[in-house]
């Protein structure tokens, strides 16, 4: 009898950090404390002063500033770290280690804000409210990952599905109105989705190779159709935009209330996405199956679960997330359709996917990183920080790698994906 | 016995789950030449079909009368795909004036364009032989793209910083680097997933992105030509240069020939040589490679370096032997059509060729067709795209032209391959 643990390459340890995890995790803490201090302590003079605007840009809700002497918090983010890191090397967190991780990184990010704002004033609530805009695209693509890889089937045509949504919805809202388009790009999604699924559940494509057939079409198709037609008939590229609702009383909360309650349906979407996932994946019989397809195939065969009919209708809703996503693009941001403007999104979801775990919080969670370092570097100009724009554009894509690399503990993808499923 | 110390962690890194890669080309080896030639004709005719389908005139034509319509019909099709022909080959009245005249200068411009095929050709025979290389360690090298940007970014900058060298060391000096350059951005995903297992389809498509960025820095900082304003680095050295073949405009170059002896070299290690035998196995079987003492970990990581050397020599004859300098938007999806390539031309070095051969030249006769007939270049990725899908599902193209079904041989098909690979 095959043991079926063994198709997994890690098994999940509950709580438990090895002796050389503990003693790498210590370091990086007190890393972290390093460079707090070395980098910023230290070319900080004492007599400076950091001011954070507590309220975005064109908001009616006023918070006061943050003012603050940079160079106290700054050896205050320091020492607090470097004790958190001797603890770490000394007795260790255990299984809180990686909620230590975030905080830290928390801290050096601020850190890092503060000092690049000293003696002068950086808007916060603006840069966190275009975070979690930026951070739409990546987190929709990511949920679309998840609900197709949860079932088994991988998925790397997101870019392409996103894609060929936006080039549908732009056409379809320049003909009628910027919701028929939404409907649109959803069905869209569906469409390649579908396809996905067809080549590789029934003809047994590397899922690999499906996604990159849909990238390569979706790509080409789009583009050929924008050159030819867009560019001609310009009526057929003024989709419109959604606008942005306010939630009455929501985004009256101080500072987070605009930067999280103001903004158009999309982002909403996300948040309900996300919860509804959660929910529909972790918590009903229907999320069980999928998993279970995606997990262990054969068992859920025997219990009468339909493997592959389960897996068409997770990848066909996937495609329909990607969908959404991808009508962001245009009916959410720019406003019309360009070539390839998904620019790498959709595999920038997928990573935001693993870096979460194949978990719906967790790709709203990186999703939220990534779209924090987009906005970053469109600041960092503005502030007296040295480094190139052009490298912070890189720190998702490293942090990722890093990620991956099994720093922040394994990552878990369910056991049976990327492997299609034959009734025996 | 074995020569190698691994440990048991070090082993546990690179899973022991079934390799969907060598069964998915297990499946595809099965494949007959009826149905890869089909698969290519249809996809090409599926372009035609775009084509014809997206002409406006086509609709106005069915307008008047059936008939007419028809003939329309015919004559784009027709249109197409001889621009595509006389694009890729030259044109056949030309060439035969040409040869009726003797005048070298006219014969030089009349086959031209199936010279300039070749040369477009050039990059997808190296970025091929790169996945193809990786496909047969059982690894998907998706990063050819960013491999190939670094590759030439350090051709660039070993013609351009690097000065007083006569030609004959110059130029190999300057592949050399290029090549360097690319192996370093294959050997780190190489390497994580080695180590760490993590996984290097995500890992090679961040290298790409973290590539593209550091290709946007250097072209407009330090490799930038002082004297232009956009971002485009200097003109190499005259030394570096890899010489042309005819003068003007044909730029036939030595770089195809380079390929050619990549292909014979990749062909000669993989088939030739025990520590290619080493690699072929670590990718069919990495079960039984291990047991008979092949290091896994080594394998990866020189698989996916020389991966990346090949990708990256595709980058550094292209800037050597085509343009002599470097813009921002150099590569445009020779990333992913190398994919295609490599699962066209079977994961063998005379297959990538010939696939390599047809792309360039498909290439080529689009970028004229363009030109000459109005259709966008994206039409090539369609039919790439359907070209890719036909071959990796071969059940399509059977039941369109009704073929049967191959004979089953024991152990060779998807079924029980899958069958035979469940964990020891």
């Amino acid at each position: 009898m095959t043991t079926t643990t063994a198709v997994k390459t890690k098994t999940r340890e509950i709580g438990y950090i090895s002796p050389r995890r503990q003693r790498v995790m210590g370091i990086i803490f007190l890393l972290i404390a390093g460079v707090i201090w070395y980098f910023f302590s230290r070319t900080t003079s004492s007599d400076m002063i950091t001011t954070f605007n507590m309220s975005p840009g064109g908001s009616d809700v006023l918070t006061p500033d943050l003012v603050f002497e940079t160079l106290p918090v700054l050896n205050a983010l320091a020492f607090i770290s470097a004790g958190l890191g001797a603890y770490q090397l000394v007795r260790g967190f255990k299984g809180k280690t990686n909620l230590v991780l975030g905080i830290l990184a928390g801290f050096l990010m601020l850190g890092f804000l503060s000092w690049g704002a000293a003696d002068k004033s950086l808007n916060l609530a603006g840069l966190l409210k275009v975070a979690v805009v930026r951070s739409v695209p990546l987190t929709l693509g990511a949920l679309s990952g998840i609900l197709c890889e949860r079932s088994g089937i991988i998925n790397i045509g997101i870019e392409g599905m996103m894609l060929g949504a936006a080039f549908t919805s732009t056409v379809v809202a320049s003909l009628s109105n910027v919701w028929v388009g939404l409907i649109a790009a959803i069905l869209t999604g569906a469409a390649f989705g579908w396809l996905l699924a067809v080549f590789s559940i029934k003809y047994k494509v590397n899922q690999i190779i499906s996604g990159t057939v849909i990238n390569i079409f979706a790509t080409g198709l789009t583009s050929f159709l924008s050159a030819k037609f867009l560019q001609k008939y310009a009526y057929l590229n003024s989709p419109g935009q959604f606008p942005a609702w306010e939630i009455p009383l929501l985004s009256k909360i101080p500072f987070f209330g605009p930067i999280l309650f103001n903004h158009n349906i999309f982002v909403y979407t996300m948040f309900i996405l996300l919860i509804v996932l959660t929910v529909a994946l972790f918590h009903t019989r229907w999320g069980l199956r999928l998993r279970s397809a995606g997990e262990h195939p054969k068992a859920a065969d025997t219990l009468g679960i339909n493997v592959n009919r389960t897996r068409y209708i997770s990848t066909i809703l996937g495609g329909m997330v990607a969908g959404i996503g991808g009508a962001y693009f245009v009916l959410g941001s720019v406003g019309r359709f360009d070539e390839v403007m998904t620019a790498g999104r959709g595999f920038i979801g997928l990573a935001a996917m693993i870096f979460g775990n194949w978990m719906p919080s967790g790709a709203l969670g990186a999703g939220l990183l990534f779209g924090l370092a987009d906005s970053l570097a469109g600041k960092l100009t503005i502030l007296r920080i040295p480094i190139p724009p052009k490298f912070l554009e890189m720190a998702p894509y490293i942090v990722t790698m890093v990620v991956l690399a099994g720093v922040v503990g394994s990552t878990q993808p369910p056991a049976s994906e990327g492997i299609p499923y034959e009734k025996e | 016995m074995t020569d190698n110390q691994e440990k048991p962690t070090q082993a546990e890194a690179v899973p022991a789950k079934p390799n969907a890669i060598a069964i998915f080309f297990e499946e595809l080896r099965q494949n007959s030449l009826t149905v890869t030639i089909l698969a290519i004709v249809t996809g090409l005719l599926l372009g035609g079909v775009v084509a014809v389908l997206t002409t406006e005139s086509v609709y106005a034509a069915f307008g008047t009368s059936f008939g007419a319509g028809w003939r329309e019909v015919f004559r784009i099709f027709g249109l197409t795909y001889s621009a595509l022909f006389t694009g890729a080959f030259g044109q056949p009245d030309k060439i035969q004036a040409a040869i009726a005249s003797g005048d070298w200068g006219q014969i030089n411009t009349a086959f031209s364009p199936f010279f300039e095929s070749l040369v477009q050709s050039t990059p997808y025979i190296l970025a091929g032989l790169a996945v193809a290389l990786g496909f047969r360690v059982g690894l998907f090298n998706i990063g050819a793209e960013g491999q190939i940007f670094v590759g030439a970014l350090a051709a660039v900058w070993a013609g351009t910083h690097i000065t007083g060298l006569p030609a004959w060391i110059h130029a190999p000096l300057a592949l050399f680097i290029g090549g360097l350059g690319g192996a370093l951005w294959g050997f780190i995903p190489g390497l994580l997933k080695a180590k760490t297992g993590a996984n290097e389809v995500i890992n090679t498509i961040m290298m790409n992105y973290i590539a593209f960025r550091l290709s946007e820095y250097l072209l407009t900082g330090y490799l930038k030509d002082p004297t232009k304003s956009h971002p485009i680095s200097a003109t190499v050295e005259v030394t570096a240069w890899l010489p042309r073949l005819f003068p003007n405009p044909n730029r036939f170059h030595v770089g195809f020939f380079i390929a050619l002896a990549m292909a014979a070299l990749v062909y000669i290690l993989l088939f030739k040589t025990t520590w290619g035998f080493q690699l072929r196995t670590v990718g069919l079987n990495p079960n039984a490679a291990r047991y008979s003492g092949m290091s896994i970990v080594k394998s990866t990581v020189i698989a996916m370096s020389l991966s990346g050397a090949l990708a990256g020599l595709a980058g550094a004859v292209e800037v050597l032997g085509v343009n002599r300098n470097l813009g921002v938007a150099f590569s445009s999806g020779y990333g992913f059509d190398s994919i295609a390539l490599a699962l066209l031309g079977n994961n063998h070095p005379v297959g990538v060729v010939l696939s390599s051969l047809l792309f360039g030249f498909l290439r080529n006769g689009a970028l004229r067709m363009q030109l000459s007939a109005g259709i966008p270049i994206d039409i090539i990725s369609i039919m790439q795209a359907a070209i890719l899908a036909f071959i990796a599902a071969p059940g399509i193209i059977r039941t369109i032209y009704r073929l049967k079904e191959p004979k089953e041989e024991i152990g060779s098909s998807i079924l029980t391959a899958s069958r035979k690979e469940k964990p020891l």
